[in-house]
């Protein structure tokens, strides 16, 4: 079975005046159908930028070099129009700041038709009809009300729920989610980490889920990648993760985490 | 919302007179007897102390200030603004509005002008950052901000008046007079608004709005246009607003320049009559602009912004 993405030696470099700096050093890693991926990384360890450069949707200063495979078409090199194409079609993307992502003038009813419309040739009545099934399939109360609402009347957990909706509602192969979690409270947190466990039972997609939060990967991700400083730099399941990591910096969140996890049991059983 | 919009009213209130009485008082200190430079001007031979001191009694000035300041104001707000004191046979009700609508045309063609130009130059600007058109345009608009209109005016009048005689001149009639004069008194602000609508639009584009945009995969036209150009050109709502006021007093200099018979021209001859009731008018009508437009384009902006109305 071929991998839904593959990257393999993927570079990022930023070129600025006659400098460059090498953001990410030759990044190999794939993911298959059905699959999630964790990429765990503190932040500048390159994380969401390598998958950014797969995507297209970095800036023109960025140089981009390796291979990013999506389905076996090659992703670098190709036009920005194709990537757009398959950007909130075939690949959903959902990011870490809800809140900040949509557009403050319109109503969320308008961007998630805007997206529909970008791929597919929807009726206006076909539109609103899926959009409220998207909605009601997120869990929001009174869809038809919610599209009404401008993006500061609804809380960041809505249209955290919201954007996964609109990234999973054109049936994408690949599913990538940018530190969903990291902008929302820990009870939101449980939820969307719920969503995302339901949707790659359900849909078969491919996901990668990028984060610095061992908690969160460690529900989701069925292996991790551990990245720092542009390099990976462990890889296996949680399991060898917690027990074979080698980087000082996985080291240091498992032991962090080793030590809440331990004081918390303390706690349960009638500790101090 | 409806709160606002009255508690805006309101306040502008005791701004308007506030206004009045400070354009009342600083042409009042101005250092010259206005009786005498009215007996001047209708060219009485012999100026003598009686017929100053009848010129005094005719036009008022024999009163204490305050007096005068309250029968200004009474008149004012009853659409009284008194009669020219050089030409006592006409008010100055009459001779504002026989200069303003010259005045209000060019700077109503400077306005469409500044708009035409300035977004779309903007808009090109940021979108092909750094690219030629760019460079070329951000050099423009540094050399034009720094010159002065006066200057700019005489300028077009010699190369696009004479050397070319594509336009005429000076004087007022046909819309080719228009051009040269609505182009002069807009172009520091085309420079301005450009700038304005470039940094915004830049400034917008790093926005995490713009990525989620790009991530869903949205047109690149609706990007920029839908939702970049729109945002940037909310935030540019009120210093829009703001230049129709400061066209209107900003024609006193250009419409010297190309003689145009509006309120600059009215405003300068009347400083050198000293004729008082005339200025004090004119900078009153200005100063009432200015708080109108502010006040009408906060609201706007207020209107237009979904995170700022106040849905009840």
């Amino acid at each position: 079975m071929k991998p839904v993405l593959e990257l393999n030696q993927l570079q990022v470099s930023l070129h600025s005046r006659k400098q460059n700096h090498e953001l990410v050093k030759g990044v190999t890693f794939s993911v298959m159908q059905g699959e999630c991926l964790g990429i765990l990384g503190e932040s500048g360890s390159g994380k969401s930028m390598s998958m950014k450069a797969a995507m297209g949707i970095l800036d023109k200063n960025f140089l981009v070099s390796g291979s990013a495979k999506f389905l076996g078409e090659e992703l670098i090199g190709k036009s920005s129009e194709e990537l757009r194409g398959l950007r909130g079609g075939k690949i959903g993307m959902v990011l870490q700041n809800p809140i900040t992502c949509f557009d403050p003038l319109y109503r969320i009813g308008n961007q998630i038709s805007e997206t529909f419309m970008a791929h597919r040739k929807w009726g206006a009545k076909e539109i609103r009809e899926r959009s409220i099934a998207m909605l009601n399939k997120m869990k929001i109360r009174n869809p038809e009300e919610v599209l009404e609402k401008y993006p500061h009347q609804l809380s960041g957990g809505m249209l955290q729920r919201i954007m996964i909706g609109i990234a999973t509602s054109m049936k994408p192969s690949l599913l990538i989610a940018d530190e969903p979690t990291t902008a929302i409270d820990a009870i939101t947190q449980f939820e969307i980490l719920n969503e995302l466990v339901d949707i790659k039972k359900n849909y078969k997609v491919a996901m990668i889920f990028i984060s610095h939060d061992l908690n969160a990967i460690s529900r989701v991700a069925d292996r991790i990648v551990v990245l720092n400083q542009g390099t990976v730099v462990d890889q296996g399941d949680f399991h060898h993760i917690i027990h074979h990591a080698t980087d000082p910096y996985t080291r240091l969140l498992i032991e962090k985490r080793t030590d809440v996890m331990r004081r918390y049991k303390l706690a349960l059983q009638g500790g101090v | 919302m409806k709160r606002y919009v009255i508690r805006r009213l309101l306040l502008a209130i005791p701004l308007l007179f506030a206004i009045s009485f400070i354009c009342f008082m600083f042409i009042n200190l101005i250092p010259s007897n206005p009786a005498e430079v009215a007996l001047r001007v209708q060219q009485m031979p012999v100026i003598t102390e009686e017929a100053i001191a009848e010129m005094e009694e005719m036009l008022g000035l024999n009163k204490p200030f305050f007096v005068r300041y309250l029968d200004w104001l009474v008149g004012c707000l009853q659409g009284d603004f008194g009669i020219s004191y050089v030409n006592p046979a006409r008010t100055v009700a009459g001779e504002i509005l026989r200069s303003l609508p010259a005045t209000l045309q060019l700077a109503g063609a400077s306005f469409v002008i500044v708009i035409v130009l300035s977004i779309p130059i903007g808009f090109l600007c940021a979108i092909y950052k750094d690219g030629w058109f760019d460079r070329i345009m951000r050099g423009a608009v540094f050399v034009t901000t720094a010159m002065p209109p006066y200057w700019v005016g005489l300028l077009l009048m010699w190369a696009i008046g004479v050397k070319l005689g594509w336009l005429p001149t000076n004087g007022n009639g046909t819309w080719q007079h228009l051009i040269l004069p609505a182009f002069t008194v807009g172009l520091s602000y085309i420079s301005t608004y450009i700038r304005l609508i470039r940094n915004n639009m830049l400034e917008n584009m790093k926005q995490d709005y713009v990525l989620y945009a790009n991530v869903r995969g949205l047109p690149q036209k609706s990007i920029w246009v839908k939702h970049v150009l729109k945002n940037s050109m909310h935030t540019c709502i009120v210093a829009m607003g703001m230049s129709i006021p400061q066209l209107i007093s900003g024609t006193i200099v250009v419409e010297n320049v190309f003689s145009w018979p509006g309120l600059g021209t009215l405003c300068i001859s009347s400083i050198f009559n000293r004729d008082y009731p005339v200025i004090q008018t004119y900078v009153l009508l200005i100063g009432v602009l200015f708080v109108v437009f502010n006040l009408v384009f906060d609201i706007l902006q207020t209107v237009s912004d979904p995170r700022l109305r106040k849905e009840n």
